[in-house]
């Protein structure tokens, strides 16, 4: 596990080879049941509670196609600017292993349902079309549990346990062209599936509970000898399998390119084999080589028709379409005035759409966005709750908002106001009425406040007088003390200077 | 009581229905029937005597409380042990499954429950359905009751020889490449093979997927439309049941009549191969059939000899995948899962040495064979030299089946080349023993369906002949299945079975 220090810097890596990356993404759907059977699909249920014999595959069962991951399927693919072929079919990929009930995969082979799409992703400012080749439904696996090894692998297990709750999910795998340059645009390419299949609906996306997973084929060849030279056919490739976060995906690509351009560099050849990424170490480590691969043997599922869409399908389909993440953004920076780091912020922090909701609610777009990436997502964080399970709704920040904007509300009152709609004494309006929180704009009693603080202190109203603006801040603090907070700090501040004759 | 056996299927239900006997005296009358000749005939690889009683009573229950009961109510039924049925075991004839006790019924078992059949045993079979003669059972063969050292036919032997020993008057079966008609052939009984989706397979543990078919077994042409009725139909839980109206069988039984049908003679299965006494019974027959007024004409189906050539590489390549889920991981039978040498965990086999050691066990001779050249015909690089011409003889076939139809409305031929052969005879020369299904492969290659009623006699053996119909035009192999026996029989003074020797 010391291969890194014989590893090209990767800049070096760079200027000599091009990268070449594909991915392969599988996607768990969300839908109720499984794909061929009507066990229900929820995560985390007690092992083998969820199974039948469909999924357990029992002697004489037979699977259904399930509907509603067809749907989904199709939606994936026309967000994805693929074609919907009219035809497609299930086959079966043949293989022994303890946690496919069948010992075969119901899969898609030659004929998938999607094909020749493209995403857009943008890095840095530059947008990287990605194409699409296929995307293809599948039926997920069992997991295996082996007990008794110290590292939970299959070596030095005494004995394994067999899960299969998560047998006959319905998957769908999306195959990209080796399209990818870098492990910058690889990684945005995930994070932009994830946002296009999350703003779907069509699964949960949690790619540490493995409801979306990637694997990341890479290869290098030799840059042209001169810039506008003849490109360099494609190199060896290797497949890291199962990487689980978006920043594996970046690393692992970042280290299979450092080790190629090494073993490259030294005279050797990529073996084309499938590789494990380590995240504590860093480094990718080889699995099966293409050698010992097996032959899945494929062939086309007789225990189901084909499936045969109607135009009229998928053009329903595509009506019903939600918004993309790049349309989205395209109207966020246009009507909202946001840059496209904001908008990665405000995803980041889980309140995009909670903005939306509040500025539709009557809020300014830099309200809205100010109250929910600041106050309202460091509440929700130490609340360890997403901020979407707030106790404090969107049309509840609007209301605020829009009672500051108009001079009733200071900042440190509204604070207070969200305080008590998070304790659950009702709405902004309730809140600021139970807890006398409005501003105060009485003049008389403003009037007799800052009388008495400049009387009060007749040093500082000195000093403020021979022109020390700055020293005013001890009299507003009085003010806003005598009328419990409930004046605005800026008029306070103004009226004072202004008795003090240097307005 | 052995006269109640002798009755048919639909005269047992009549009688029970008049209250002229009782479901439990019939089903009494057929546990001690086979109780006295199943030593002998092996036709029962499990008798259920309490399960089959509670069924029976429970019929005499319904009819006592004045409730209307089906055409087959209180009928004792031999349940080919394919199928899966709560409360007994499912073997398919198989060490693999010894001891399994499937968790939930098969459509068509639901099915006969709601009809009221009582269902008595589990009817031995090859294993797996792999075979003509039962021989290939890993409980021991079945024995015709026509001749004891003869074979009672195959895969459905056991089924088949149920009914010709008067244990049972009703039987089911299954028919991939002729399992049902050639026992029913050489048995001297009625047999058919619906139209591929017109029966579900949900619970009937799968040999070749795309050509597995459930069908009745019975001694008249009338009884075995009703069973066909019983269980026909779409089933939700298969998604390669068809959605059609099952065609009237038992309405077409009664019509019973020839007049200006036009019957094609196959050329191609009658020639050189069939025994000239199977020949001279089938000639007989068509003669018969001309004398009621159908129209006699020959047809060519010139792709049918390559119809079992095909066969052998997709029946097997099928069977290849469906019988990979024998894996001793969740049900039936385990070998070699023993702690190691030490005593300890540690040197346990792993669960791919499982695998291996119990499909080396559980796996008997035939099955193996067709698993490997399965196996061979779907690997890379061999597909489609062997499973893709063979699908492309598929639809040749189709085409020669749908050229036939535009000038007839039902082929006919001989059901088998010989009549029952000894056992023994033909188990080293697999070869021989597949040329047995000469012609009824044609028939589960495209999917329509087919009859073998029985011809006559040749050296003391039953001759079957076949009859062939379009895909879902199954009523008319009825209507001139039901033509035909009725001619016969009045020919004959009586029913052929009536001269089987007395068991």
């Amino acid at each position: 596990m010391t291969v890194l220090a014989d590893l090209p810097t990767y800049d070096e890596a760079l200027a000599v080879y091009e990268p070449v990356i594909g991915l392969e993404t599988h996607v768990e759907l969300g839908t109720e049941s499984k794909m061929f059977c009507g066990c229900p699909t929820a995560f985390g249920a007690e092992p083998n509670t969820q199974v039948c014999p469909v999924c357990l595959g029992l002697p004489g069962a037979l699977p259904v196609v399930n509907e509603a991951a067809i749907r989904y399927t199709v939606m994936i693919g026309l967000a994805l600017n693929c074609t919907i072929v009219p035809w497609s079919r299930f086959a079966r990929k043949n293989y022994f292993y303890p946690d496919m009930p069948k010992d075969f995969q119901i899969s898609q082979y030659d004929e998938p349902l999607c094909v020749n799409g493209w995403l857009d992703v943008d890095v840095d400012g530059q947008t990287h079309r990605v194409g699409i080749t296929r995307v293809h439904m599948e039926e997920d696996t069992g997991k295996s549990l082996h007990v008794g090894g110290s590292t939970g692998r299959i070596q030095g297990a005494t004995h394994s346990l067999v899960d299969y709750n998560r047998a006959g999910i319905p998957l769908v795998e999306i195959v990209t062209e080796p399209d990818v340059r870098s492990p910058e645009v690889a990684r945005a390419y995930v994070e932009e599936l994830r946002e296009l299949c999350r703003a779907l609906g069509i699964s949960d996306v949690r790619m540490e509970q493995g409801s979306l997973r990637c694997d990341a084929n890479v290869s290098l060849r030799r840059r042209p000898a001169t810039p506008d030279g003849p490109e360099n056919p494609f190199g060896t490739r290797t497949e890291t399998k199962n990487l689980n976060s978006l920043r594996s995906v970046e690393r692992a690509v970042r280290y299979e390119i450092s080790r190629q351009a090494s073993r490259l560099s030294a005279g050797e050849r990529i073996v084309q084999e499938t590789r494990h990424f380590d995240e504590g170490a860093g480094v990718t480590s080889a699995g099966r080589s293409k050698e010992e691969a097996t032959d899945y043997r494929y062939f086309p599922e007789p225990d189901l028709a084909p499936v045969a869409l109607s135009r009229e399908f998928v053009e329903a389909v595509r009506a019903t379409l939600p918004e993309s993440p790049a349309q989205r953004r395209t109207r966020l920076t246009g009507d909202y005035g946001y840059t496209l780091t904001d908008i990665a912020n405000l995803r980041g922090a889980g309140v995009l759409d909670l903005v939306e909701q509040t500025v539709t609610a009557g809020a300014t777009p830099e309200a809205a966005r100010k109250w929910w990436l600041n106050e309202l997502a460091r509440r929700a964080s130490d609340a360890e709750i997403p901020p979407s399970q707030l106790a404090v709704t969107p049309a509840d920040v609007a209301r605020v908002a829009t009672l500051i904007a108009a001079g009733e509300l200071t900042d440190a009152l509204a604070r207070k106001v969200i305080d008590g709609v998070l304790a659950g004494e009702g709405g902004p309006d309730a809140v600021i009425e139970a807890r006398g929180l409005k501003v105060v704009s009485d003049t008389g009693a403003l009037d007799a406040a800052a009388d008495a603080a400049i009387a009060g202190a007749p040093a500082i109203a000195e000093k403020v007088r021979g022109g020390k603006v700055a020293a005013v801040g001890p009299l507003v603090g009085a003010v806003m003390k005598a009328m419990k907070g409930q004046a605005d700090a800026g008029a306070v501040r103004a009226l004072l200077l202004e008795k003090l004759g240097v307005s | 009581m052995t006269d109640l056996l002798h009755l048919s299927a639909a005269e047992t239900a009549a009688a029970i229905a008049r209250g002229e006997t009782s479901a439990v005296e019939v089903t009494r009358a057929a546990l001690e029937r086979i109780e006295k000749v199943d030593e002998s005939v092996h036709a029962f690889l499990h008798v259920a005597p309490d399960a089959a009683l509670a069924d029976a009573r429970a019929v005499d229950e319904r009819k006592a409380a004045g409730e209307p009961l089906g055409p087959l109510a209180g009928v004792p039924l031999a349940l080919k042990d394919v199928f899966t049925a709560r409360g007994m075991p499912t073997t398919c004839g198989s060490r693999i499954l010894d001891g399994w006790y499937p968790p939930y019924d098969a459509t068509v078992v639901a099915k006969l429950r709601a009809a009221g059949v009582i269902t008595v045993g589990k009817a031995n079979m090859d294993e797996f359905a792999m075979g003509s003669s039962t021989e290939n059972s890993a409980y021991g063969p079945s024995r015709n009751p026509w001749d004891l050292t003869r074979i009672p036919g195959g895969s459905s032997g056991g089924s088949a020889a149920a009914v010709a020993a008067f244990e049972t008057p009703l039987a089911l079966g299954t028919d991939t490449g002729g399992s049902i008609r050639q026992p029913a052939a050489v048995c001297g009984l009625v047999g058919v093979k619906p139209t591929y989706g017109g029966v579900s397979r949900y619970g009937l543990v799968a040999f070749s997927s795309s050509l597995d078919q459930a069908g009745p077994l019975a001694r008249t042409v009338n009884d075995a439309a009703l069973l066909h009725a019983a269980i026909a139909g779409h089933d939700p839980m298969d998604s390669t049941s068809v959605e059609a109206a099952v065609p009237d069988v038992v309405g077409a039984a009664r019509i019973a009549d020839v007049t200006g049908l036009r019957i094609g003679v196959v050329k191609e299965l009658t020639g050189p191969g069939f025994a000239p006494g199977v020949v001279a019974r089938f000639s007989e027959a068509v003669d018969m059939l001309a004398a009621l007024g159908a129209d006699v004409v020959e047809v060519s189906c010139p792709h049918f000899e390559y119809a079992l050539a095909a066969y052998y590489l997709i029946a097997p390549s099928e069977c290849s995948s469906n019988l990979a889920r024998f894996d001793a991981m969740r049900f039936g039978l385990r070998v070699g899962d023993a702690v190691g040498a030490s005593g300890g965990e540690a040197d346990a086999p792993g669960a791919e040495e499982v695998m291996s050691r119990t499909r080396g066990a559980g796996f008997g001779a035939e099955v193996k064979r067709r698993i490997i050249l399965g196996t061979y015909a779907l690997s890379s690089g061999y597909y489609d030299a062997y499973y893709g011409q063979a699908q492309k003889v598929r639809t040749l076939i189709g085409r020669d089946f749908a050229a036939a139809y535009e000038t007839c409305d039902v082929l006919v031929s001989p059901t088998t080349p010989t009549v029952a052969f000894p056992l023994g005879e033909r188990v080293d020369d697999p070869v021989a023993m597949y040329l047995t299904d000469l012609a009824t492969i044609p028939s589960n290659l495209a999917g329509g369906p087919a009859m073998s009623l029985p011809a006559g006699l040749s050296d003391g053996l039953p001759v079957g002949f076949q009859i062939m119909a379009p895909a879902f035009a199954d009523d008319r192999l009825y209507r001139v299945g039901a033509a035909l026996e009725a001619a016969l029989d009045v020919r004959r003074g009586h029913p052929l079975l009536d001269e089987a020797p007395v068991l």
